[in-house]
């Protein structure tokens, strides 16, 4: 009963939150639209911290995704045992690269005073949160092995049951407790995606890449022509 | 020809007594707020001096302003992809260390201290962390302080010039300063409009107001760095973008900026000028030594009937082609010449212009005596006491000609003025001193009346702003008739009574 509301339940209350209050928190208030940056208040352990930290999340973000969406390539590629264990040895040097990352910001977001006057209690849960994701992603693959192995045969089909509206969350019940607590986090990280710091994920100025250099912009359409 | 209009600024130096009534009048205004108590939209700063934020000069550091790279015009920042690759950290922000960290005092301390053998004291705290702090830096922390090896010996623009001339600036009878009243330079080609990855920077087509939406800016802050006079400031509050706006507020209700009105040595003009917009990419990309004429050559004649034609093709009211016409940014840039872009070597083509000021010139201790006359009543600009290396590496991207020019035609007007009404010049000499400055006469008046005398209409020659038209284009002006309310669509219909 428990799972049946935890990983076929909630996921579907998570995803309409993240989805219908990002569009109304846009809609009402772009202006809190970003991740409240503290990097003039304080550079040095931001450096250590916020690097190693996105890097090391995005890939593994990506690396789930193509699981996700792409799992015959996956397993075509840990065919081989020595591609397997490249693959494995550079997600968990990911993961501890977030972790690094992610305990540096947060001593820092606690240790220093400037940065702690501008911290909110939501962005106290989102660090609290992001640190058991760490953690439990980092222990599912240190001794869960080989978590890209078996990721595509249970999580995938999973995760594609929920997109297909039919959830069949006993892939998920017989899942050791890291793992269960990983993908439940997952979806309380989602669900608390609109509320929080972390909407600046979806506004990563991809299109700076192909606009020209200069804005300018007119009232009037100066097209107009007087004569 | 593309003409477009831009809303200009000259500076007069020798008019700035540095006493920041408009540093003032601008943060009772705009930035008294949380998250913007550190920033001085405008700010007055002592040359030599390393300014505010310290040494905003050094691109070295900030990066900020344009390069040129082969044939293309690219931000000193790294180009696109380079930019996105920082976009988890920037390297090169100044941080609020190198403002200041703002304080305001206990009071509260003064009146429930419990009764003792000492004084209350009210402790300065921290505005943004609110505990006790030491105050170590201010805005204006290095105010009249030329000639102190903290501040004028690490100011960039020293690095030009020799050993000798540096030294020079920090014996006691040869120290100099002079104030530089910075606001945002509203360019034609702005390096924070370029930089910025969410395209939340704009320059206002009708006037050249640049400017940041507030709903649009993300607060990547690669602004921060990319304008190379620091003039977009990061709201550590609101975690956004914030500049000048040039009080368009104020100046579409046809008032000028508050910096500006209340300027208490009225060392400031405001005006339009006609530009082409055409060629802005072709100038910024000029080599560096024609930098400052290749700006002036931007600037079209607007008594010009070719240039009136075309505005009026483009759209541009004919009142705002008279503004044009009276300009007194016009006069002091394209047809004096005297006034220059600050850092024109940056490439945003600045639209503040500054006239550099007269300093006083150096005196010498000959036989035993002080003597400042060297024949001449003046001096001449080679013995000014500022070496005209540092006023070129200020304003004329280095060429010392330039200045030479200027300094020579400010010159000119004061002989002219101390021929007419004391008469210890005579016509001779003068007629030298002004074929020397290739100054007439005429235009030594004309100088000297702006200068000197200008009401406050010559000063600030507002276009209006035809806001209304802009109306009309977007609703049909009598569709509120006969509603009550606020507008902005919630209009009610007229009604007696509950």
């Amino acid at each position: 009963m428990i799972d049946l509301l935890l990983y076929g339940v909630f996921p579907y209350v998570a995803i309409v939150l993240a989805v219908v209050v990002s569009i109304w928190r846009f809609s009402t208030n772009q202006f809190s639209y970003s991740s409240l940056s503290s990097q003039f208040l304080e550079g040095r352990k931001l450096f250590w911290g916020s690097v190693p930290w996105h890097i090391g999340i995005g890939l593994l973000l990506i690396g789930h995704l193509i699981g996700v969406f792409l799992p015959a390539s996956v397993r075509a590629f840990n065919g081989a045992p020595i591609r397997l264990y490249i693959l494995e040895g550079t997600a968990l040097a990911l993961g501890l690269m977030a972790l690094v990352g992610l305990i540096v910001l947060a001593a820092r977001r606690m240790g220093d005073s400037r940065v702690r006057s501008v911290t909110t209690t939501m962005d106290a849960l989102v660090l609290v949160l992001l640190l058991v994701q760490v953690l439990t992603g980092v222990g599912t693959a240190l001794f869960y092995r080989w978590g890209s192995f078996w990721f595509v045969n249970t999580a995938t089909p999973y995760l594609w049951s929920l997109a297909t509206l039919s959830p069949k969350w006993d892939y998920m019940v017989s899942m050791p407790i890291t793992v269960k607590l990983h993908a439940l986090n997952f979806f309380v990280l989602v669900a608390i995606f609109p509320f929080s710091r972390l909407v600046h994920i979806v506004s990563a100025p991809l299109s700076y890449l192909w606009r020209p250099y200069q804005l300018v912009r007119w009232n009037l359409p100066m097209s107009r022509s007087l004569d | 020809m593309d003409v477009r209009l831009q809303l200009s600024m000259v500076f007069h130096l020798d008019k700035c007594i540095g006493c920041h009534t408009c540093s003032v009048a601008c943060k009772n205004i705009w930035t008294d707020r949380k998250g913007a108590e550190y920033m001085w939209w405008n700010n007055v700063e002592t040359k030599p001096g390393t300014g505010y934020p310290t040494q905003w000069e050094d691109q070295q550091k900030y990066r900020g302003g344009w390069e040129v790279k082969g044939d293309s015009l690219k931000p000193r920042l790294a180009g696109r992809l380079g930019r996105l690759a920082n976009i988890f950290f920037n390297p090169y922000l100044p941080s609020l260390d190198d403002y200041y960290e703002p304080w305001t005092y206990k009071y509260d301390d003064l009146f429930n201290a419990p009764a003792g053998d000492d004084q209350p004291t009210a402790r300065p705290i921290s505005m943004i962390t609110k505990e006790p702090m030491n105050i170590e830096a201010g805005p204006n922390w290095d105010d009249d302080l030329s000639g102190s090896p903290v501040y004028a010996r690490n100011d960039v623009n020293m690095s030009e010039l020799t050993d000798e001339e540096r030294e020079s600036l920090f014996q006691l009878e040869r120290m100099v300063f002079f104030y530089l009243p910075r606001i945002c330079n509203h360019c034609l080609n702005p390096a924070c409009v370029g930089v910025c990855p969410a395209g939340a920077i704009y320059k206002r087509g009708e006037d050249g107001i640049v400017l940041v939406s507030q709903e649009k800016c993300r607060g990547w802050r690669f602004c921060i760095s990319g304008c190379p006079y620091k003039k977009v400031y990061y709201n550590w509050g609101t975690g956004k973008s914030e500049k000048c706006i040039l009080c368009f507020p104020r100046v579409e209700t046809g008032q000028a900026p508050a910096c500006f009105h209340t300027c208490v040595g009225r060392i400031r003009y405001m005006g339009v000028l006609l530009y082409d917009g055409d060629r802005i990419e072709e100038v910024a990309k000029a080599p560096e030594e024609k930098l400052v004429l290749a700006q002036r050559s931007l600037i079209l004649d607007p008594n010009d009937p070719e240039v009136v034609l075309a505005a009026k093709r483009k759209g541009i009211a004919e009142d705002l082609i008279a503004a044009a016409q009276k300009s007194p940014v016009y006069r002091f840039v394209k047809e004096w010449e005297v006034a220059l872009p600050l850092h024109a070597e940056f490439r945003t083509l600045p639209m503040l212009f500054y006239v550099p000021p007269l300093l006083p010139v150096a005196a010498s201790v000959e036989s035993g005596s002080y003597d400042l006359s060297d024949g001449d009543f003046f001096g001449s600009v080679e013995k000014a006491r500022v070496p005209v290396k540092y006023m070129a590496c200020l304003f004329s991207a280095g060429d010392e000609e330039m200045v030479k020019g200027v300094l020579r035609k400010l010159m000119a007007v004061r002989a002219y003025k101390r021929y007419e009404t004391v008469g210890d010049i005579d016509a001779r000499r003068l007629s030298a001193i002004m074929q020397e400055a290739g100054c007439t006469m005429e235009v030594a008046e004309q100088i000297f009346r702006l200068t000197s005398l200008p009401r406050f209409k010559d000063r600030f020659v507002l276009p209006a702003s035809h806001r209304e038209q802009f109306v009309e284009t977007v609703e049909d002006v009598s569709s509120h008739k006969g509603q009550i309310g606020v507008g902005f669509g919630f209009g009610t219909p007229a009604k007696r009574g509950l």
